[in-house]
């Protein structure tokens, strides 16, 4: 089972946002943490470097940050308590086993971090695999694409697309909710919303644009 | 003889659908066929890692849930049931949660080697003609990828012979067609090694294998019964198509 729409929704809707205008659904919360935050990306993604090397230390400060979220993403999802807990678990234990997989130039450890815990929750809770491309299995073609640290370090990167999320339209955050935190793909999200599938579609698109453009780096 | 393939796909996912892909909301056949069209196409893989990055941002905003009391040290003593810290070894034992793959070594660049994304779906085999391809109708052969599963998902391996034509047919659910080897075509487009057609509610069409080989796609859908609604109208005669 799923968590409530009400709860799912509550970002997008919470009458605390009717005030000031239009409603910033991921608007960052204004939380004394922001200026230190400012570095957190990369402080993040130098201990999951370091729990490569068996750096415990550095497992404890990334267990700190990312269990309570992971579980938090487990419980969003509808999991009972002590299932999140134990996935929240899992999932820590994944990055611990998996830390040299980690290549800081390519994502961030939320993004990564993120990977593990949505494989893990799809295989708990439909009993599925997530099928996915390693990245020594593109077929042909290099990809000479600039790598990601050329382009925006971490930091920025995160700052930036935290900018992204609070510009989403409130319809735009509904979708982009439902397809993380509902386990809904396009054409269920269209079906609970009962609004046309071309909408729900193009309301992603839109989405999807704004981080794409958050994420670029044209500004440089 | 290896011809390497020369070209990139020019039929993608929708952002729609990698954004369902990157979030883990596809059912297990649909996020198969996204995996192998990623495994031929560079920017998909680079739009992937922007809907990833956005999974993790949204991580990120969630208020902390609290932990249980002994949480860390309760997860710090099952580390110290592993062995050795992570390397190699460790990684390939946490990628066997997700069932053993085996090792990646690429084969002929024919156009027949399976994608890797496929690999686990059809043990021992390694290059397409060497399925065990079932006769379903005229022109049409078969292997089923995976047992459908309580979530719905579908996958299926077609074979279709050239200029065999599909019944033409409407979506209710979603349908995802990606191309392994040869060519079809359909009101769309042309589609090649790699291209993936994305068919829904709006969608409706008529697809034909169109080159002097046999064209090979995965077929994908997350609703069983309208499948299965398909493959029995695959089992018509084709008679006036």
């Amino acid at each position: 089972m799923i968590a409530p729409l009400a709860s799912l929704l509550s970002h997008a809707t919470g009458p605390d946002q009717t005030r000031t205008g239009p409603a910033r659904p991921f608007a960052a919360q204004p939380s004394p943490a922001r200026s230190p935050d400012d570095a957190l990306a990369a402080r993040l993604s130098d201990d999951l470097v370091a729990v490569a090397s068996g750096d415990r230390a550095a497992f404890a400060r990334l267990f700190g940050h990312f269990a309570p979220r992971v579980k938090a993403y487990m419980l969003k999802l509808g999991m009972p308590a002590q299932r999140a807990e134990d996935l929240a678990q899992d999932t820590m234990l994944s990055v611990w086993r998996k830390a040299s997989l980690y290549d800081p130039a390519k994502a961030e450890a939320a993004t990564w971090v993120f990977t593990i815990a949505r494989n893990l929750r799809i295989d708990a809770l439909r009993r599925e695999r997530h099928p996915e491309v390693s990245d020594d299995e593109l077929l042909e073609h290099e990809d000479d694409r600039p790598r990601a640290d050329e382009l925006l370090d971490g930091d920025r990167r995160a700052r930036r697309l935290r900018g992204a999320l609070a510009e989403l339209t409130p319809e735009q955050a509904e979708v982009v909710q439902l397809s993380f935190f509902a386990d809904l793909a396009h054409p269920a999200i269209a079906e609970r919303l009962d609004v046309p599938l071309g909408t729900v579609k193009s309301r992603l698109r839109l989405a999807m644009v704004k981080i794409r453009k958050a994420l670029g780096d044209d500004d440089r | 003889m290896t011809v390497p393939q020369a070209f990139l796909p020019n039929h993608h996912p929708s952002d729609a659908l990698l954004v369902a892909y990157g979030a883990g909301s596809l059912a297990e056949g649909l996020s198969l066929a996204v995996a192998v069209h990623l495994a031929h196409c560079p920017d998909c893989r680079a739009a992937l890692a922007e809907v990833e990055a956005l999974g993790g941002a949204l991580l990120e905003e969630l208020p902390p849930a609290p932990l249980e009391t002994l949480s860390l040290s309760a997860t710090l003593a099952r580390l110290d049931l592993e062995e050795a810290p992570a390397n190699p070894c460790k990684a390939g034992r946490a990628g066997a949660l997700w069932g053993s793959r085996r090792p990646s070594r690429p084969g002929p660049r024919d156009g027949t080697a399976l994608p890797a994304p496929l690999r686990p779906y059809v043990p021992r085999a390694t290059e397409l003609d060497r399925l065990a391809w079932q006769r379903l109708a005229p022109g049409v052969r078969r292997v089923e990828l995976m047992p459908r599963s309580a979530a719905g998902g579908a996958a299926q391996l077609l074979r279709i012979a050239p200029g065999t034509a599909l019944p033409h047919h409407g979506h209710g659910g979603l349908e995802l067609t990606v191309v392994l080897s040869g060519h079809f075509a359909d009101e769309l487009g042309r589609y090649g090694p790699g291209d993936l057609a994305e068919a829904d509610g709006d969608t409706d069409h008529q697809p034909i294998a169109d080159s002097h080989r046999d064209c090979i796609c995965l077929i994908a859908t997350d609703a069983p019964l309208r499948f299965t609604g398909l493959m029995g109208r695959l089992m018509q005669p084709f008679i006036g198509l």
